[in-house]
């Protein structure tokens, strides 16, 4: 008996580093995020850790920005498309133990529209009329009007399920219904989170799952070196991406993203907003130059569009690098050479140092821009608040398929177009798949010719990983990391 | 070290950063904001003495103008400090009573920010820039001149020679400012260079956090915070800002060190 | 004594309460509010209001200011802004960074520099203290941060000895943590040891010179024991004073240095803080930060006064 245990002992002892293959991951972030509840806040780190992961909604979108079930199995739009019907999987369980079931659809999109909502894309519920109950496993939605990309919007962070126990406290004690459940949340340093051993779908293959924040790019790829991390989806550092490509163990991933870096211009202050000093400020910046001085990879664009969407087409050459044009345009608009203009940037890389670029670029073309570096407090307040007091700003809209921030009433570019407005009018409406990708490739065209801001190019998510890990996301239309279909191999 | 010795080498280091500065208001071997993609991160070579930077700038003719933020900087902050710390010190050295008190828990108060919490605070209200943080670091000063003062005019104010003027019926103003002040100025110059060396080293580590002087006017501090971000890249990008800030602040230093042995021969022994 | 103790410590309160409303006043100027930062580009102005009443910013500042000062006094620091704990825990867990960094960067320049300033001592004029006082002047000149970033170029990327940056955290064990701690704590050591050896210098010469010294000598203790037991321990005392001074210097010497090795510390803490309008965490790190320099310069000050009379007749 003593000596089957020992040479049990030993067997196992043996086996588990070489078979067992490993069961948990360390994923680096660059920011850390201020709260966990994806109903409260618009920070991206907060859906890079929680979507799909610790909360789940009715529908879910893919990498390529399709909706695919998820807590609802299946669902029918009425032919008016205004009722959506959607038929609940049963024997959903929060982590806490609390049943899933229609009442909670109804809180939670009652919840995000209610008076005391601080959902950062309250937008996306405001077309909901109610949502009624006929039974625990059927919820029905209807609409005040038809919306075209309700599916869409509710398959993102800000629409998932939320408790009523546990609405109040999933800022620092997140629960939801998804395949990993909350451990510990060590501030200013990682999360952590297990896997839900409950889970009313397919279980995961990772048992844990950390999420370290390392702001520093430097510190960032020191630590993908050493090996302190498995995988930094984000990677910060793109300097270093020669170093870590040479290395066998590593794997780099460069993917799309939603992120469309721009030069925005406020249209409503002279010179700005005639549409000739616009385009002539982009015949005046070298994207590719940009790009390249930048190191982190991107493809030029002309529109407010990213390559990878299916409606997206390539309109990068509507105002090519011509800096005669740009002179002659601008002399056209009366701009005199010399002309100084300000150039308030935030605080990432691609702002500042890009900023830098662009400066350099426009003192070619007889325009003296003057470097403001601001925090993102004073952006909001100065640049993107209602006095909207700036010439230009570099800034990425990082938010997928945004075409309507050009059709709202009030937005920071000042953009007023009336021809705009109806053609999005329409493409909010249209229900046909094919007809809504032709309205957004003339909402495209629109921006392109117009130029209410210097379109400069589609940011890359670049991800930094193990070689040996299997199924993150290569491409990033939206933040998330989704740990589920994670594994490992040997 | 000699006292004479640290005094020379205090003069030809500090000589030649206001000679460089000097020079760079009519000559760099390049425009020191000039953008050139193509040679970016280039090692130094005949073409780029120092290598270029990220943007393919060229890292001497940055250094050298990177002189004008770091002297006037420095120099405008201790103005601020010597100009209003002076006086109340003096003030509250003749006045004593209340007046002092006030005075001297004002400079607790002033002493209690550390300068940086001080120019994190200016630079969150009015922005960053070189001008917010000569504020900071010279609001900083002013306690520092104001103690020096205090306790140097204090140490004066019951010698012969001042008793015997404040005898002579003289006003406390007429007294401070003809045998008091001039009693003290060795020691309020020495102070001054001090002052100066700090302030180089404080506008150096407000520009690397970001709080100081703004693109693309360069500064010491800057290059060195683009240097860590490119240290697997261009490791010797960190090397050369970091050695002009040195050569600035161990000149000041050493002048200052040398001025002190030369007024005060008394102190001679201890150094 | 007790009276002027009892003022003092009166206008050590005055202090602290007057620099709580500096800092308040400047926050309260400040642009922006944390709630447009928290929601982002495409909140809804009744969604920002309905997150500034939760965060309780729709109250007067005079009242806010009320209540923090009233709260501060019973020990509560208040919840944070952005993270909806209290403000203690995070203070709490970045001091666990930051003291042991201040703790390990002035043990190293201590028992840096106080060896080297007797030993320079000692041998006065000779090459030795020359070269020592030349390396100290050289110290002195060079800025914290670059030396820490020199430490990453050579210790960290072309030795590996260390990370580049970032903590590994207590429950990775104390030596992995202190590992983390070691490039920082000798890049913020090594400036104040130049500093701390150039006074240990000058101030043992000049017990050196005093009375009592002689007479050892002359009793017949060899130089090396009177230097080490009479002239040391006097010299030691200015020393320990110059330290007190230093710890303003050494607080912000550790936010910059937590900037230059990514340690998550107090003064990351307070960037980050700022950046985000966390207000009544910046409020709170300031008011700690100065208090706890307010407090250090006056127990120094009471030591001083103590072990040196002359002081408090000439000063009064």
């Amino acid at each position: 008996m003593k000596r089957l245990l020992t040479a049990t002992l030993i067997a196992a002892a043996l086996a588990s580093p070489a078979y067992a293959a490993k069961d948990t991951i360390t994923v680096g972030m660059q920011l850390e995020p201020p709260n966990l509840d994806p109903t409260g806040g618009a920070a991206a780190a907060i859906r890079e850790v929680n979507y799909l992961n610790m909360f789940e909604g009715l529908t879910r979108v893919d990498e390529n920005l399709n909706p695919h079930p998820l807590l609802a199995e299946s669902w029918t739009i009425s032919a008016d498309g205004l009722t959506y019907t959607f038929k609940l999987h049963t024997g959903v369980k929060f982590h806490d133990g609390a049943a899933f079931d229609c009442s909670v659809v109804k809180f939670t999109y009652e919840r995000a529209v209610g008076p005391d909502s601080t959902n950062g894309q309250k937008g996306y519920f405001e077309p909901i009329a109610k949502t009624e109950c006929p039974d625990p496993a059927t919820a029905v939605v209807t609409l005040k009007r038809p919306t075209g990309r309700f599916l869409f919007a509710m398959g993102l962070s800000d629409s998932v399920m939320i408790s009523p126990a546990t609405a109040a406290t999933n800022k620092a004690t997140p629960v939801g219904t998804g395949p990993f459940r909350f451990s510990r949340w060590v501030k200013g340093d990682r999360v952590e989170m297990l896997r839900n051993d409950s889970y009313w779908g397919a279980k995961p293959a990772l048992k844990m799952v950390t999420f370290r924040f390392i702001s520093d790019p430097t510190a960032a790829a020191a630590a993908v070196m050493a090996g302190d991390l498995d995988a930094f989806p984000n990677f910060p550092a793109p300097e270093t991406l020669d170093q870590i490509r040479a290395d066998k163990r590593f794997t780099v991933a460069i993917g799309t993203s939603s992120g469309k870096v721009v030069l925005s211009l406020n249209n409503a202050r002279a010179p700005f907003d005639d549409v000739r000093v616009r385009r002539a400020l982009a015949h005046a910046i070298d994207r590719k130059a940009l790009i390249d001085a930048l190191g982190g990879g991107g493809t030029p664009i002309g529109s407010h569009y990213v390559p990878g969407d299916a409606a997206y087409i390539d309109l990068s050459n509507t105002y090519p690098y011509d800096p005669a044009k740009a002179r002659a345009l601008l002399a056209e608009a009366g701009v005199k050479p010399g002309f100084v203009m300000t150039l308030r940037l935030p605080p990432p890389a691609y702002a500042r140092r890009g900023g830098e670029v662009i400066a350099a670029m426009l003192e070619q073309v007889g325009i003296t821009a003057k470097i403001e570096n601001i925090e993102w407090a004073q952006w909001l307040d100065q640049v993107f608040g209602k006095s909207t007091n700036f010439d230009a700003t570099i800034v990425a809209h990082v938010e997928a398929r945004d075409l309507d921030v050009f059709a709202r009433d009030f937005y920071y570019f000042n953009y007023k177009n009336t021809e705009y407005r109806a053609i999005y009018a329409k493409y909010i409406e249209a229900a046909d798949p094919a007809a809504q990708i032709a309205l957004a490739q003339q909402l495209q065209r629109k921006l392109a010719e117009d130029q209410p801001a210097v379109f400069l190019y589609a940011g890359a998510k670049t991800g930094v990983w193990n070689a040996k890990l299997r199924g993150l996301w290569i491409n990033g239309p939206i933040p998330a990391n989704h740990m589920a279909v994670v594994s490992w191999v040997d | 070290m000699k006292p004479k010795l640290s005094l020379y080498i205090g003069v030809g280091l500090v000589g030649l950063i206001v000679a460089t500065a000097l020079l760079a208001l009519f000559w760099t071997p390049y425009p020191p904001t000039k953008i050139d993609i193509l040679h970016r991160l280039a090692r130094p070579s005949a073409a780029h003495w120092l290598g270029t930077d990220p943007f393919g700038r060229d890292v001497l003719s940055m250094i050298m103008v990177g002189t004008h933020t770091s002297l006037l900087v420095s120099l405008l902050a201790v103005s601020i400090g010597a100009g209003i710390g002076i006086p109340l010190g003096a003030l509250a050295s003749s006045c004593g009573g209340w007046v002092d008190a006030l005075v001297m828990r004002m400079a607790d108060l002033a002493f209690a920010f550390p300068a940086l919490l001080t120019a994190v605070m200016i630079t969150a209200l009015a922005g960053p820039g070189a001008t917010n943080a000569m504020l900071a670091i010279g609001l900083f000063n002013i306690p520092v001149f104001a103690r020096v003062t205090r306790g140097a005019a204090l140490s004066v104010q019951e010698r012969d020679f001042v008793v015997a003027a404040r005898a002579t019926g003289r006003g406390a103003f007429g007294v401070m400012a003809r045998h008091v002040l001039p009693n003290i100025s060795g020691i309020l110059l020495v102070q001054i260079t001090i002052q100066f060396a700090l302030g180089i080293l404080a506008e150096a580590g407000l520009s690397y956090v970001g709080l100081g002087t703004q693109p693309p006017q360069p500064s010491w501090g800057r290059m060195l915070n683009d240097a860590q971000t490119f240290i697997f890249r261009a490791p010797m990008l960190a090397v050369f800002p970091g050695l002009a800030i040195t050569v600035a602040v161990l000149g000041l230093n050493l002048l200052g060190d040398g001025l002190r042995d030369r007024l005060d021969p008394r102190l001679m022994a201890r150094r | 004594m007790n009276l002027f103790l009892f003022r003092r410590v009166l206008g050590l309160l005055a202090t602290v309460l007057a620099a709580s409303l500096v800092v308040f006043i400047v926050l309260e100027v400040l642009p922006s509010d944390p709630a447009a930062l928290m929601l982002g580009t495409d909140a809804r102005p009744d969604t920002l209001a309905a997150l500034r009443r939760e965060l309780g910013l729709d109250q007067p500042s005079w009242w806010r200011f009320v209540t923090w000062i009233g709260n501060l006094l019973r020990g509560d620091l208040g919840i944070s802004y952005t993270y909806r704990v209290p403000v203690s825990e995070l203070i709490g867990a970045r001091v666990e960074v930051t003291l042991p960094l201040a703790m390990m960067a002035i043990g190293l320049s201590t028992s840096i520099a106080i060896p080297i300033g007797v030993f320079s001592a000692s041998r006065r004029g000779a090459a030795s203290d020359t070269a020592m006082m030349a390396g100290a002047q050289l110290g002195i000149a060079m800025p914290n941060f670059w030396l820490g970033i020199l430490f990453i170029l050579v210790f960290a990327v072309w030795l590996g000895w260390f990370p580049a940056g970032g903590f590994a955290g207590w429950d990775k064990g104390v030596g992995a943590a202190l590992h983390s701690l070691v490039l920082p704590a000798f890049a913020l050591a090594l400036p104040q040891a130049a500093i701390l050896s150039r006074v240990t210098r000058a101030s043992v010469l000049e017990t050196l010179g005093q009375d009592y010294v002689r007479t050892a000598r002359a009793k017949g203790l060899t130089a090396t024991v009177a230097l080490w037991r009479h002239a040391v321990p006097n010299a030691l005392i200015p020393v320990a004073t110059i330290l007190g001074l230093q710890f303003s210097f050494l607080l912000a010497g550790t936010v910059i240095i937590e900037n230059v090795f990514t340690l998550p510390g107090l003064g990351r803490l307070m960037f980050q803080s700022i950046a985000q309008r966390d207000l009544i965490v910046v409020q709170d790190l300031v008011v700690l930060m100065a208090t706890s320099v307010i407090v250090i310069n006056f127990v120094v000050d009471m030591i001083y006064r103590l072990l040196d009379p002359r002081i408090g007749a000439g000063a009064q």
